[in-house]
């Protein structure tokens, strides 16, 4: 079917991604469903991390999910991206599965880092992270595009940051690099409103983060509307593969947890405010609603992949919640890469650990 | 190669000399010309490895290590960056972690520190954190430590900073041989390796053996050398301090002691077992180092030789010769006192033997 998109604001661009966009019923599935899995998989975490079964940091993805699906249709498998440390959701669309990604926030060996990481360094194929020093992956990801180019198969990265990392300065000199040398790298600020307890109109002087990149060509995006991101990414994509260089993409999003489980979120933010996103521009509701009111599919269709959904999530909890720790012997391993074995130092000069590549 | 003649014969017109030098006897490489030589062979064995950094390449090196380089390899291997380091080793180890062989150039690594999140966080941690999924083959280099008069926010020694970290390999070279072997091994290492040159011993002539000259000549990361044999005391030493320790050597072997000089060359990971071989045949340990005394390499050494089997072969207690803890500063005779001398290791060696 045929959907009407809001119109970007654009910055440095003749004209911005199509007002329209075709969205096939296998598609609008196959996002329902990914959305859904993302949103149950975050809000299982939350009771996980409530029962003291997941420790540290997590920080949840609920509310956000049109971004990391949205993108991954506009872009493909054998294209890069890197993130921030909200991460989980990228996780899953990059190729993780949730049985991994769970066991990994449980910390036990069929995690998909074997425990190693935890909620923040979590890896697949294309996908380096997963990163928790806030602005460092942005480098990072332009480093990836460099390769991209310096490869030349026409592979691009894309590059996500939050509203918070966007003052960075490291983020600035990015930009500078990736324009000067014409890298294929779209740059994406999620922009959910809070850099954890900040508001954006308190932490920068100025909120219009799609122009934050000055000479590089941006564009706004409804980041709830998974149609919308979609459209805007492949327009993204496209302005890379032609050699045009680096662009940015602002997605107005929201997230519905605090900034980690260690923040209720209401501090800095009305449960008013939340509530009312949740009513009127839940990313998965509008998806669903625009579905029905075109009869891409039936309410019992959408309601039998919530039932799939909830049992591949519960399956995938039993797993993290039953799978052994990783093995102490594993503790000195993964130091070096291709490395014969050596000897680690334990906690006291009588203890000498193995380590092996 | 397109190089202009300099003070060193063999650079001049390198192939003809070296070529008839082959024949007979050893050439005479400085270390500039030795890194300029690995990078060379080692841009031309991988194509997948590049180098950037500051004025890298048309300027042809702030202090002409990549001379010549950007003209035979051109824009795409060798890649002049803005001042930005944070953001250009940010980038280098990204294109690390996406397939390719960078070479990062710190122009002193007191700038690195305005990286030193992307060495650590990013590069050093990134292979354990992903369980091995994750590998970052990428080479830190430039010249490291005391220099002469460029004062104290230019003469830092950061071999005990990168040095403290699991996850990199931290290497310090002194002669042209060790630049050549260990650089070649570095950007063959598919690991992070942060290569700590020196300033003064750019333009320090060596002989380079014939076995050294050759296109895979390379030397193992984390194994030391014995650059003098002796049976009274061990001095350890890197980089530059062993020039010193060496001259030491000489001054004291003429009154009969007899020092054994040990060239550390790998920091991380650090070859204790050569050092404590050697402690216990002569029974005295000093290490030699420019950087500050606390919590420094020498430090190290010294805590690994209490914890380990050389220490009942002690016959004084081991000591440290450092530079001195203050910020460098500016004027030559109190830069000349700030970073040890030969006197200072003769000093420390007749305290230690009790002569």
């Amino acid at each position: 079917s045929l959907s009407e998109n809001a119109k970007c604001d654009v910055h440095k661009l003749e004209e911005g991604p199509p007002l329209q966009a075709v969205l096939t019923r296998e598609e609008g599935l196959q996002y329902y469903r990914t959305m859904q899995t993302m949103r149950r998989m975050e809000l299982k975490s939350d009771q996980l991390y409530k029962q003291k079964i997941i420790r540290g940091f997590c920080h949840l993805y609920d509310g956000q999910e049109a971004c990391a699906v949205g993108i991954e249709a506009g872009i493909n498998l054998t294209d890069h991206l890197i993130t921030a440390y909200r991460a989980h959701g990228y996780t899953l669309t990059r190729g993780g599965t949730v049985r991994e990604i769970m066991a990994e926030l449980t910390g036990r060996r069929g995690g998909i880092a074997k425990g190693k990481g935890g909620s923040m360094h979590m890896y697949t194929k294309h996908f380096y992270g997963g990163n928790g020093i806030v602005g460092a992956q942005v480098p990072l990801g332009a480093g990836v595009a460099l390769a991209c180019k310096y490869l030349g198969k026409n592979e691009l990265c894309v590059c996500l940051y939050g509203d918070g990392a966007a003052n960075q300065g490291q983020i600035f000199e990015t930009y500078n690099m990736a324009s000067l040398w014409k890298l294929p790298c779209i740059f994406i600020c999620e922009n959910n409103k809070y850099g954890m307890g900040t508001s954006v109109e308190r932490a920068a002087a100025s909120t219009d983060y799609f122009k934050r990149g000055d000479f590089i060509p941006g564009l706004r995006v409804d980041g709830m509307d998974v149609l919308c991101v979609r459209e805007a990414t492949k327009f993204a994509a496209e302005h890379c593969r032609s050699g045009k260089g680096p662009i940015l993409m602002e997605l107005q999003t929201y997230r519905y947890h605090g900034h980690s489980m260690s923040d209720p979120g209401i501090s800095y933010r009305t449960r008013e405010e939340i509530q009312e996103v949740r009513s009127k521009s839940d990313p998965i509701s509008m998806l669903k609603d625009r579905m029905l009111s075109n009869n891409m599919a039936s309410v019992e269709e959408l309601k039998e992949i919530d039932v799939e959904v909830r049992k591949e999530i519960e399956d995938a909890a039993q797993f993290a919640t039953t799978d052994p720790e990783p093995p102490l012997d594993d503790l000195c391993n993964h130091i070096f890469y291709n490395d014969p074995p050596m000897e680690v130092r334990g906690t006291n000069p009588w203890t000498k650990l193995k380590s092996v590549s | 190669m397109n190089t202009s003649p300099s003070e060193n014969s063999c650079e001049s017109c390198p192939l003809v000399v070296c070529l008839v030098s082959r024949l007979a006897f050893e050439c005479t490489v400085t270390v500039r010309d030795a890194l300029n030589q690995a990078l060379d062979e080692e841009l031309e064995r991988d194509e997948r490895v590049f180098l950037l950094g500051e004025e890298v390449a048309q300027y042809d090196g702030a202090y002409k290590v990549s001379r010549g380089l950007w003209k035979k390899y051109g824009d795409k291997r060798i890649i002049d960056t803005p001042i930005t380091e944070m953001g250009f080793a940010g980038i280098a180890v990204g294109a690390a972690m996406a397939g390719l062989r960078p070479i990062c150039e710190f122009m002193t690594f007191n700038f690195s520190m305005q990286a030193i999140d992307q060495v650590i966080n990013s590069a050093a941690k990134t292979y354990y954190m992903s369980a091995g999924l994750q590998p970052v083959p990428i080479v830190f280099r430039g010249p490291n430590g005391a220099s002469a008069g460029v004062a104290a926010q230019h003469s830092q020694c950061f071999a005990a900073w990168y040095g403290h970290c699991p996850g990199l390999k931290v290497v310090s070279p002194w002669s042209a041989e060790d630049a050549k072997g260990l650089l070649k091994s570095a950007i063959r290492d598919d690991n992070p390796v942060v290569f700590l040159e020196n300033e003064l011993m750019y333009g320090v002539p060596f002989e380079m053996s014939e076995e050294a000259q050759s296109k895979d000549f390379l030397l193992p990361i984390g194994k030391a050398k014995i650059e003098r044999q002796g049976n009274h005391v061990t001095l350890v030493s890197h980089s530059r301090m062993v020039s010193l320790c060496l001259d030491a050597a000489a001054v004291l072997a003429k009154e009969g002691i007899e020092c054994e000089v040990i060239n550390m060359r790998t920091i991380r990971p650090l070859d204790a077992e050569a050092i404590e071989t050697s402690v216990m045949k002569t029974n005295h340990l000093i290490t030699v180092e420019g950087g500050w005394p606390q919590f420094g390499v020498g430090a190290e050494i010294l805590a690994r030789i209490m914890e380990g089997p050389a220490f009942n072969f002690l016959d004084a207690p081991a000591v440290r010769v450092t530079g001195v803890d203050i910020p460098m500063p500016y004027a030559k005779i109190l830069e000349d006192n700030s970073i040890p001398q030969i006197k200072d290791i003769i000093f420390s060696v007749k305290k230690t033997l009790n002569v």
